[in-house]
């Protein structure tokens, strides 16, 4: 990416954030903190998460049969099945069922796949008039725009520009102004369409193969009207829509609202096997008796492939197919918070599975305007009803963007900095923050001459012009003085001790913090505990997150190589930086052999997850600290679950603390740094920093260590393990 | 849990979600209905044993034009679900479906026996049904609610106000 690009890139974001920015923040907020009252209150949460996702693995691998046996059985029940290749086929089948009736009018209810392949734009420019019977995506129509969010498609618009063009298209008689007034208005154009429709498109939530049955989910009611109304309905679905049979159908309906907006269920449920008994009703012939014995009902169903077949077959792609679009993922994406779909997402499919479908059916390039907004946070995995690896998926699609690509003509300036193992044309800004080990170890080499280099007037813009660091972010200062060389002086352990643990030395601890390594150390000898240390590698993070995986795997290599004889010993290794150890437990497994990953995953333990029992064992503490402290946990840490036990030690020694509680910072990885996303990752800190303020603040995570010194303008905070450590020193002699 | 618990249960969730639940028994039937239905309303027949709209104002003679003009509509509900207050309503031949999506006020009429005691034992129901032939319903819970206006509205393209009679000895 160029400096101009960036620039662009930036002006498009700031764009977004200008117009979208403010209703998207409350609406998805909200949807977030709903999702997790309700999934709180839901005690079956996780076991059914895990059958759903097995059904959906079997579904995805059983597709080709199951779409023969729906076709049976829709096709007994007297309608019709088209499985068409692409959305060109799609549309066409469409408006041949159209024309067939000589209809005119159709409505449609919300659906993301039609959105996909564009039905109501063929249909109208094929001379029908289409009405979105969804409010929301009513209003998306009327406003000629995309929608920016699976499920409500027009959250970003505010409850004011909704009445203004409500008032502008319509003219009614007094202004429209309340949601009320909007909604009735509404109801009553719409339910006059409904009453005049030829023709009723629907999507599918699930698709029934066994019985032939398709699954609605709304809370309005349009999908019922629609699929009802009329004599004729299409249903259109993606293939992946489909399951096997009614039996599998519980553990979706307990999480798709919940996950979506917090509800317990949808307003309607709906289950159809068409073409259905209820009769049709005729508002043209107005006195006639309502009678189903004469209806001439016609059900189509078309299962949309469009490129999902591919998917099933790409290892990496497939699991975007277990998705049932609830949008927890976007809800939960601190980034996704700011901006809506309109900057991160496609024409269709928005926020962190965005990139997977669009990717599957467009190709990886088209993901080009979003892909680099996923920060591989990891906040959105937990939130997935169906467990789908959604930051990895954004991994592998940047990757296969990075690469095919002419080389940048200046590559030669930081090709020194850049000895990995990537193909060429790798966009210099990923290069460098790819290859931030070799920055640093040159840069410290050098320190303070470095540090001193970097302030010099004009190195700022250098950076922002050749690498995209943004010049009003302040970097970290290298250490004068490694954690390595501290502790090349430092090696003599307890006499006592006889249990021996490994320190894991990240690159941040050894460069930029080597105190948290010092507090470290000294903890760990103050428990009796005799400390080796790993050489300082690094883990395959930095690269991962620019999507360059095969760098990445190079390093799990030499990690997995450094760290094999400790994990043999059964020696535990303690991790400092929490995002490196949520990669030993987690990405690891995507990067090395099962078994290499697995031991990794063993024998790794975050330090204060190992040090926080034994302070509890030991009696001595006099709870002498005191005072309320915030700790920001980095969100890698959040997910896997590591978390509490920083909580719980710091609480043991006597603190009152309290835990942030926004998705993530803003700085994830190198992502606050590039110029791009400046604006944007100051944004999402935005939603941090009152909760970071008037306190003392501590925070695991090196990147959320350097947003939270620009956030709170001075003090870095430091790693909890400082606090423990000076803590226990002082109050337990 | 026997039937009385159920129904408890049943109100409990109903109130949660926005429905409004009265018990009756078959014997006071027409007089709590009449409690409840704005008119004109329509109805389709009602499968419960001493319980029927035959001696009530209730329209079920249907057109387009009594359901388009219809204030009320009165179906009954296969079978309602007592930890979330929902209706089970069957896409029947006589026009449940429409009787209980056109009308501002849907009053769904539910035997006390017929109360699943969770979402798992009412979708199993449903699929007994599909085993027997192809079958369709939707399972609803409370009005028709929109937020894509700016606000929370109940009262979309189906109900604003859902009523559900418990008849309590059936």
């Amino acid at each position: 990416m160029t400096e101009e690009s960036r620039r662009q890139t930036a002006a498009r974001i700031r764009d977004v954030m200008t117009t979208d920015g403010a209703a998207v923040n409350e609406q998805v907020r909200n949807l977030n903190e709903n999702r997790y009252e309700s999934v709180a209150a839901f005690d079956d949460y996780e076991s059914s998460r895990d059958r759903a996702r097995k059904i959906k693995e079997r579904a995805i691998e059983d597709l080709p049969t199951l779409i023969e046996t729906v076709t049976e059985h829709v096709e007994a029940n007297g309608g019709h099945v088209h499985v068409a290749k692409d959305g060109a086929e799609a549309n066409r089948y469409v408006q041949d069922v159209l024309d067939e009736q000589a209809g005119e009018t159709v409505v449609k209810s919300k659906s993301m796949t039609t959105e996909e392949i564009g039905l109501r734009e063929h249909l109208a420019d094929e001379g029908a008039d289409v009405f979105e019977t969804d409010l929301g995506e009513f209003v998306i129509q009327l406003a000629e725009e995309s929608p920016s969010h699976i499920v409500g498609p027009s959250l970003h618009k505010s409850r004011e520009e909704i009445a203004t063009l409500f008032n502008e298209q319509f003219d009614p008689d007094s202004p429209l102004e309340t949601p009320a007034e909007l909604t009735a208005f509404a109801r009553e154009y719409l339910g006059e369409r409904m009453k005049e429709a030829d023709l009723g498109i629907t999507g599918a939530n699930f698709v029934l193969a066994e019985s032939g049955s398709i699954v609605l989910v709304t809370n309005e009611g349009n999908a019922r009207k629609s699929a009802v109304v009329p004599d004729t309905h299409v249903a259109v679905a993606g293939i992946e829509k489909l399951i096997p049979s009614i039996e599998e159908l519980h553990p979706f309906l307990e999480l798709i609202a919940r996950s979506a907006t917090g509800q317990d269920i949808a307003q309607y449920v709906s289950l159809l096997t068409p073409p259905v008994k209820t009769p049709t009703l005729d508002f043209d012939r107005p006195d006639q008796p309502i009678d189903a014995s004469d209806d001439d009902r016609e059900f189509h169903l078309v299962l949309l492939d469009n490129g999902r077949t591919a998917m099933r077959e790409d290892p990496h792609l497939r699991e975007t197919l277990y998705c049932i679009r609830c949008g927890a993922c976007l809800n939960s994406c601190a980034n996704f918070q700011q901006v809506g779909g309109h900057a991160f997402g496609g024409d269709t499919y928005t926020g962190g599975i965005g990139t997977g479908w669009v990717a599957g059916i467009d190709g990886p390039d088209a993901t080009a305007g979003f892909n680099d907004l996923c920060t591989s946070c990891s906040r959105c995995v937990p939130n997935c009803p169906v467990k789908i690896d959604i930051p990895w998926i954004n991994t592998v699609v940047r990757e296969r963007r990075n690469h095919g690509k002419t080389p940048d003509a200046v590559d030669h300036l930081i090709d020194p900095l850049v000895p990995d193992q990537e193909a060429t044309g790798l966009d210099r800004q990923k290069r460098f923050f790819g290859n931030i080990d070799t920055v640093l170890r040159l840069g410290s080499s050098l320190a303070p001459v470095s540090n001193w280099a970097l302030s010099l007037p004009g190195v700022d813009r250098l950076l922002e012009s050749t690498v995209g660091i943004d010049r009003r972010r302040s970097l970290p200062h290298l250490a004068t003085e490694t954690f390595a060389s501290w502790w090349a002086d430092h090696q003599e352990n307890p006499d006592s001790a006889d249990t021996t643990v490994h320190l894991f030395v990240d690159l941040y601890t050894n460069y930029l913090y080597p105190e948290r390594g010092k507090a470290a150390v000294r903890l760990l000898r103050e428990l009796d505990l005799s400390v080796e240390v790993t050489p300082v590698l690094p883990s395959g993070r930095a690269p991962l997150s620019q999507g360059m995986i095969s760098t990445a795997t190079e390093q799990a290599n030499e990690v997995a190589e450094a760290l094999d004889s400790s994990i043999a010993a059964e020696e535990p290794v303690l991790v400092i930086e929490p995002s490196d150890l949520a990669l030993f437990r987690s990405e690891y497994s995507k990067l090395l052999p099962t078994e290499t990953a697995a031991k990794i995953e063993a024998g790794t333990v975050g330090i204060l997850e190992y040090v926080t029992p034994l302070l509890k064992s030991q009696s001595e503490i006099e709870s002498g600290a005191s005072g309320e402290i915030v700790f920001h946990s980095n969100c890698q840490q959040r997910t896997a679950g590591f978390e509490e036990p920083t909580v719980e030690a710091l609480e043991a020694l006597g603190y009152d603390v309290r835990t942030t509680d926004v998705e993530c910072c803003g700085m994830a990885g190198s992502f606050g740094y590039k110029s791009q996303f400046y604006e944007l990752s100051m944004a999402v800190g935005g939603d941090l920093e009152p909760q970071v303020t008037d306190t003392e603040v501590l925070a695991s995570g090196t990147s959320c260590v350097a947003q939270i010194e620009s956030l709170a303008d001075g003090d870095e905070p430091p790693h909890p393990v400082e606090l423990v450590e000076q803590a226990w020193t002082e109050h337990t002699r | 849990m026997d039937a009385g618990a159920e129904t408890t249960q049943f109100e409990t969730a109903a109130a949660d979600h926005d429905l409004a639940v009265t018990r009756t028994r078959a014997a006071s039937f027409d007089s709590t209905l009449d409690g409840i239905v704005e008119y004109p309303a329509v109805g389709v027949s009602l499968p419960i044993d001493g319980v029927s709209l035959a001696e009530t104002d209730v329209e079920t003679t249907l057109t387009p034009r009594k359901l388009d003009a219809a204030r009320t509509g009165v179906t009954p509900v296969s079978f309602g679900i007592a930890t979330l207050g929902t209706v089970f309503i069957e896409g029947s031949a006589d026009g449940a479906e429409p009787v209980s999506l056109f009308p501002e006020r849907h009053v769904a009429v539910l035997a006390a026996s017929d109360v699943c005691p969770e979402l798992a034992a009412a979708v199993d129901r449903f699929g007994e049904e599909l085993a027997a032939g192809p079958s369709s319903g939707v399972f609803a819970t409370g009005p028709s609610a929109t937020a894509d206006m700016g606000g929370h509205v109940q009262g979309v393209h189906g109900p604003s106000e859902v009523h559900v009679i418990v008849v309590a000895d059936r």
